[in-house]
C-alpha cells in the first residue's frame, strides 16, 4: 500500500474507496487525482451516504422546471414567463471555526448558486441553531454569525426576510447555519451549470485563487473534528463587494448568447465546479493550472484545484465570444482569465503547462459509491417516546401567567427582532410582509402575484420521533406560508445530521427522510434542491436530527395576503383545527422543555386533517373572509394568542373557553393542525359555513380588543407584560 | 423633466429608485455610470444608497474619487437638483458638498427598520409639498448614519434651517427612542446653503407605494418635480 492512512485521512476517503479508485483507473491515482476524488466522493459534493435515502423525496410537478442535482439550484414556473430558482445550504463546520467568515461565506455561497442559473437574487433567509446563551462562547459564535450574515447580505443589496433560530445543548460546540436564497428569472434565460460544445473556453473570473479553504469539502463538511486551530485556514474569507460585482456582471452576461454555461465555484473550488459541469456537459474539459490567477506564490496544482477562495466564477464561454465576455467583465473591473477548455474525450485533464497533473474519466470522478444501509431502531429512542403526561403534576391556575411569561421569553420563542433589524429586509422594493409574521411575503413587480417564504423545522421533535419529525417539518411550513395566503410550490431542504457510518445517525437520517417525504407526497410539495450536513458531532455526540425545510408558495393576487396579526377591536377570533386537547401534545413542547426540564413524548400531527385545514385556510383567505391567521406551533394556543396581539398591540378576550383535559397541554402543547385566526362578526357565519364543508372545527375562542390578553379563569395579563417578555427576551440574553 | 441615478461599483438602491420614479411617478430617468463626465442632460441627479466599493476603508470614502463626481461639483455649482440617500449622503459629506459626516451608528449594529421624519422645512426644492412639520414614515437600512458635525457647523444649520428632516416619534416628537442611530439632533437630512443638494439617510424610494407600507416617500419626488 503506498498510501498512507494519514493521506487518506486528509483527503477524506477509506482504504476501500482507495482501492476502487486504483481499480477503476488501472493505477495509483497521482497526488492531484486523489485529492479531486477526495473532495467529490466526499458527502459534500458526491452524497454517498444521502443519495440513496434523498431518492424517496417526491422532485416533480407541472411547475418544476429543473431536476435535483441537474442544476446548482432547483426552478418552479410561476406564471406570466417568469420562474423562481432557489436553494439552501449549509455552512455549518466553518462557522464553529470562524462564525463571522463562516457564515458570511455561507451566504456568498448561496446567493452565487442562484445568480449563476441567470436569475437575479431577491430574497434571503437563514436558518441558525446555537448552544445557551447563557455560555459565553455561545454568545460568541451567535454574535458572530449574525454578524457575518448581515456583513455580506447588506452589502449585495438582497433582502434577508427571514428564518429561524434555535438553541439547545447539542448545537454548542456544533452551530448550524444554514443559508437559503431565492431568485427570479426569466423562463427562457436560465443559463445552464454544463461545460458544453467542444473547443469551448472556460473562463475564470472574480477573485485570485489562494490557500484559503483547502479541502472544504472533505475535511470541513463531510467528517467530524475537534481540533479547530489546525482547521482555520480551511475557513475562507469573503469579499461581498466583489460578490455584488460578480452578480450583475454574471446577470448582463446571462441576457448575451455568448456562453454555453456558467457555473460558481464553492466547496471544492474549481475541481468540483469544473467536473461537475464537465459531467452534466457529457464531454471533458482541459485545465492549465499555471493559467490561474494566484494570490500567494509558490502554489501547487493540488492546492490551485482544491482551493475554496470565494467569489469566483467559471464561464463556459462559446468560442470567438471571448473578447466580448472580457470586455464586459472588464467594465465592471473584475479580472477574468481562460484556463482551459472544453474537450470531447469525457476526461478531466489538469495540466500545469505542459505536464499532465491529473487525468481521470469526468464519470468515474463524479460516481462516488453510493451507501446504503439497514439499521434498527435504537433502543434509547423508545424510551424516549415512551412518556406518560401523567408523571408531571398539570400546571395549577396560579401558575399561568407567569409560565406564559416565562415561554414568551424563552429564546426559542421569544422575538427575534434583535436579530432581523439588523440585516437589510426591505431593499428590492418587494417585501410586504416583513420578518416576524408565520412567512414573509415579496410581491413580483409587473404582476399581480406575490411570492411567500419560510423555514422551518423543529429538531426536538425530530430528535424524539424522526418519522413525526421529519412530517411536521413539512407540514409547518406549509401551513406557515397557507397563513399568508400562499398555494405552497416546493421546498428545498438542508438535512443537517450527525456521523452517518453510526447505526443511530443513520436510522435518524433514513427515518427523518421518510417523513418528509410522505408529507411531500400528500401536501404535494415537490423537493427541489437541497443539500446534506452530516458528521455534525462535538466530542463523538451527534446533534439533533435537523432537517431544515424551506418553501415557496404562490398568492395569485398581493392583495390579498394575510398576516398574523390582529387587526381591529371587535373582531371575532377563532381557533380553525382540532380544539379537542389532545392529552399527549406536550409531548416534546417547549413547555415540557422549558419549565419540566424534560425532552420526550412523541409529537401529534394528524395528516389527513392538516390538508384540509390548509385547504380551507387558503379559501378563507382568497374569499378575504379572515383579517389575520397565525399558526399554532412553538408554545401552543396561549402563546400563539400572546403573538397575535402582540404584532399590532391589541389585546384579546377570551369567551367561555374552558380547558378540556389538562390545563397545560390546552394552553401550551403544540398539537399541530391548528391555526388562530380573526374575522370581522358580519363574516363569521360563512367562515363557521367553510370550516364545516372542510370538516374542520371552527372553534369561537373570543374577541380582539383592549390592552390585555384575557382567557377568563386562566390567564390575564397587559400587553405591555406580554410585550417585554416576547420584544425584548432575546436582547436580555445576549 | 429628467432624472439621473448614479451607479457606483457597489451601489444597490439604484433599481429601488429607478423603480420608485419610473413606475410609480411616470418620471423619466435614466441611469449613470461613475465614469460619466457629462451630466448636463439632466435636471435632478441621485446619489443612491448600497455599499459603493464595498464601503471599505470609510463609507463613501472611495465613490468620492470617481469621474463623475466632477462632473457633480459643476452640476451643483449650476443650482441644478442633487439628493443623496444613504450612501449617497455618505459619499455627499465625503465629498464636501454637504458638511459634517457619517458615523458608525451608536448601537454598532446596522439598522433596518421603519422611522418617522418631521419635515423641519418645508420652503426648501424636496420639501415644497409637505405640510409644515409633516410626519413621514420612511425606513433606513444603514450601518454608519449617525451624523455628526462640529458645533459651529451644528450651530449654522441649525440657524439657516438647514436641517431638513429630524427622526421623531409617529406624533412627531423629538426623543432619544425614535433616534436610530445617535445622529446629533436627531438629524436625519440636511441641505447644503445654496439648498439645491439634499442629503438623507432614510430611503424615499423603499416608501413608494401603500403595499410596501408607506408611500409617504414620494411626497420628495413630487417636491423636486413641482421645483423644476
Amino acid at each position: 500500500m503506498p498510501v498512507s492512512k494519514e493521506i487518506l485521512d486528509e483527503v477524506a476517503l477509506s482504504q476501500q474507496e482507495y482501492q476502487l479508485i486504483v481499480e477503476k483507473l488501472g493505477r495509483e491515482p497521482s497526488e492531484v487525482e486523489l485529492g479531486m476524488f477526495g473532495s467529490l466522493w466526499s458527502e459534500h459534493c458526491g452524497y454517498k451516504h444521502s443519495k440513496a435515502l434523498l431518492r424517496q423525496l417526491p422532485s416533480r410537478s407541472k411547475r418544476v422546471l429543473v431536476k435535483p442535482g441537474e442544476e446548482n439550484a432547483g426552478a418552479v414556473d410561476i406564471g406570466d414567463e417568469l420562474v423562481v430558482v432557489m436553494k439552501i445550504e449549509s455552512h455549518n463546520h466553518p462557522s464553529a471555526i470562524e462564525p463571522y467568515q463562516g457564515a458570511a461565506t455561507g451566504v456568498g455561497g448561496i446567493v452565487r448558486d442562484i445568480f449563476t442559473m441567470g436569475a437575479r437574487p431577491i430574497a434571503l433567509m437563514n436558518s441558525l441553531r446555537f448552544g445557551p446563551l447563557t455560555d459565553a462562547h455561545n454568545r460568541y459564535l451567535f454574535g458572530g454569525v449574525v454578524g457575518g450574515i448581515a456583513g455580506y447580505g447588506n452589502c449585495l443589496g438582497i433582502p434577508d426576510v427571514g428564518g429561524e433560530i434555535y438553541f439547545a445543548d447539542c448545537y454548542a460546540g456544533n452551530p448550524l447555519v444554514n443559508a437559503f436564497c431565492l431568485g427570479i428569472a426569466r423562463a427562457d434565460k436560465l443559463v445552464k451549470a454544463r461545460a458544453k460544445g467542444e473547443g469551448n473556453l472556460l473562463m475564470l473570473v472574480g477573485a485570485d485563487t489562494g490557500r484559503d479553504g483547502l479541502h472544504g469539502a472533505s475535511g470541513l463538511a463531510s467528517r467530524t473534528f475537534e481540533e479547530e486551530r489546525e482547521l482555520r485556514s480551511t475557513v475562507q474569507v469573503g469579499n461581498p463587494f466583489l460578490e455584488k460585482l460578480l452578480i450583475e456582471a454574471c446577470l448582463e452576461l446571462a441576457e448575451t448568447d455568448w456562453i454555453a454555461g456558467m457555473q460558481d465555484l464553492g466547496a471544492a473550488g474549481l475541481t468540483s465546479s469544473a467536473v461537475e459541469s464537465a459531467a452534466r456537459g457529457g464531454g471533458g474539459i482541459e485545465i492549465d493550472v499555471l493559467r490561474v490567477p494566484r494570490r500567494e506564490k509558490g502554489m501547487t496544482p493540488y492546492e490551485v484545484m482544491l482551493s475554496e477562495s470565494q467569489e469566483r466564477m467559471l464561464v463556459v464561454v462559446k468560442k470567438g465570444y471571448e473578447g466580448k465576455v472580457k470586455a464586459l467583465f472588464d467594465r465592471w473591473e473584475l479580472r477574468s482569465d481562460i484556463i482551459g477548455c472544453v474537450t470531447g474525450d469525457g476526461i478531466a485533464r489538469i495540466l500545469e503547462g505542459k505536464k499532465v497533473v491529473a487525468e481521470a474519466p469526468v464519470n468515474l470522478l463524479t460516481s462516488s459509491p453510493v451507501y446504503q444501509r439497514r439499521v434498527k431502531k435504537p433502543e434509547w429512542l423508545n424510551r424516549l417516546q415512551d412518556f406518560d403526561a401523567n408523571s408531571i403534576p398539570d400546571l395549577s391556575r396560579k401558575n399561568a401567567n407567569s409560565t406564559l411569561l416565562r415561554l414568551l421569553a424563552s429564546p426559542n420563542i421569544t422575538s427575534k427582532r434583535c436579530v432581523y433589524r439588523q440585516y437589510d429586509h426591505q431593499v428590492g422594493d418587494n417585501t410586504v410582509v416583513l420578518p416576524g409574521s408565520d412567512a414573509a411575503v415579496l410581491r413580483i413587480k409587473g404582476t399581480k402575484k406575490a411570492i411567500s417564504l419560510t423555514t422551518d423545522g423543529n429538531a426536538r421533535y425530530c430528535y424524539v420521533n424522526p418519522y413525526l419529525g421529519g412530517i411536521i417539518a413539512v407540514a409547518e411550513a406549509a401551513r406557515n406560508l397557507t397563513c399568508s395566503g400562499a398555494q405552497p410550490l416546493a421546498l428545498t431542504n438542508c438535512l443537517n445530521f450527525g456521523n452517518p457510518e453510526k447505526d443511530d445517525v443513520y436510522y435518524q437520517l433514513k427515518d427523518c427522510i421518510a417523513g418528509m417525504a410522505r408529507a411531500c407526497r400528500e401536501l404535494k410539495i415537490p423537493v427541489i434542491s437541497g443539500n446534506v450536513s452530516l458528521y455534525n458531532e462535538t466530542k463523538g455526540e451527534a446533534i439533533y436530527p435537523t432537517p431544515v425545510v424551506a418553501m415557496v408558495g404562490l398568492i395569485e393576487d398581493v392583495a390579498k395576503h394575510c398576516t398574523s396579526g390582529f387587526k381591529n377591536e371587535g373582531d371575532l377570533v377563532f381557533l380553525l383545527g382540532d380544539s379537542q386537547t389532545i392529552g399527549s401534545s406536550i409531548g416534546s413542547s417547549e413547555y415540557l422543555e422549558v419549565i419540566h426540564g424534560i425532552t420526550m413524548g412523541n409529537p401529534y400531527i394528524d395528516l389527513e386533517m392538516e390538508i384540509r385545514l390548509q385547504h380551507c385556510c387558503l379559501e378563507a383567505i382568497s374569499r378575504g373572509l379572515i383579517k389575520s391567521a397565525h399558526d399554532c406551533s412553538d408554545g401552543g394556543l396561549a402563546v400563539a394568542l400572546a403573538e397575535s396581539c402582540l404584532v399590532n398591540g391589541l389585546g384579546f378576550m377570551s369567551f367561555n373557553w374552558k380547558a378540556e383535559g389538562r390545563m397545560d397541554a390546552a394552553l401550551f402543547g403544540e398539537a399541530q393542525s391548528r391555526i388562530i385566526v380573526s374575522v370581522a362578526p358580519k363574516s363569521m357565519w360563512k367562515l363557521e359555513k367553510l370550516a364545516d364543508r372542510y370538516h374542520i372545527a371552527a372553534t369561537r375562542l373570543g374577541t380582539v380588543g383592549g390592552k390585555r390578553l384575557t382567557l377568563k379563569g386562566y390567564i390575564d395579563l397587559s400587553l405591555k407584560q406580554l410585550g417585554e417578555a416576547w420584544w425584548d427576551g432575546l436582547e436580555k440574553l445576549l | 423633466m429628467k432624472f439621473g441615478i448614479i451607479i457606483f461599483p457597489g451601489t444597490w438602491s439604484d433599481r429601488d429608485c429607478h423603480y420608485a420614479l419610473s413606475d410609480i411617478l411616470k418620471q423619466k430617468v435614466e441611469y449613470i455610470w461613475h465614469k460619466e463626465t457629462d451630466l448636463s442632460e439632466y435636471d435632478c441627479v441621485m446619489l443612491p444608497g448600497g455599499f459603493s466599493y464595498g464601503d471599505y476603508l470609510r463609507s463613501g470614502a472611495i465613490a468620492r474619487f470617481s469621474p463623475v463626481m466632477t462632473a457633480l461639483e459643476r452640476f451643483t455649482a449650476q443650482g441644478k437638483l442633487v439628493i443623496g440617500i444613504c450612501n449617497g449622503f455618505q459619499i455627499l459629506c465625503e465629498s464636501g458638498l454637504l458638511p459634517g459626516a457619517l458615523l458608525t451608528n451608536d448601537n454598532l449594529q446596522y439598522r433596518c427598520q421603519w422611522t418617522h421624519l418631521r419635515t423641519e422645512n418645508t420652503s426648501t426644492a424636496f420639501t415644497s409639498q409637505c405640510q409644515k412639520r409633516q410626519v413621514l414614515k420612511i425606513p433606513i437600512g444603514h450601518y454608519e448614519g449617525r451624523y455628526y458635525a462640529d458645533d459651529a457647523t451644528l450651530a449654522e444649520l441649525e440657524a439657516d434651517r438647514r436641517v431638513i428632516f429630524r427622526y421623531t416619534t409617529a406624533t412627531g416628537k423629538i426623543t432619544e427612542p425614535a433616534n436610530p442611530n445617535g445622529s446629533m439632533n436627531n438629524i436625519a437630512g440636511i441641505i447644503n446653503k445654496k439648498g439645491n443638494v439634499l442629503g438623507m439617510m432614510p430611503h424615499p424610494e423603499r416608501a413608494c407605494e401603500p403595499l410596501l407600507g408607506s408611500s409617504d416617500g414620494n411626497i420628495i419626488w413630487e417636491s423636486i418635480i413641482a421645483s423644476i
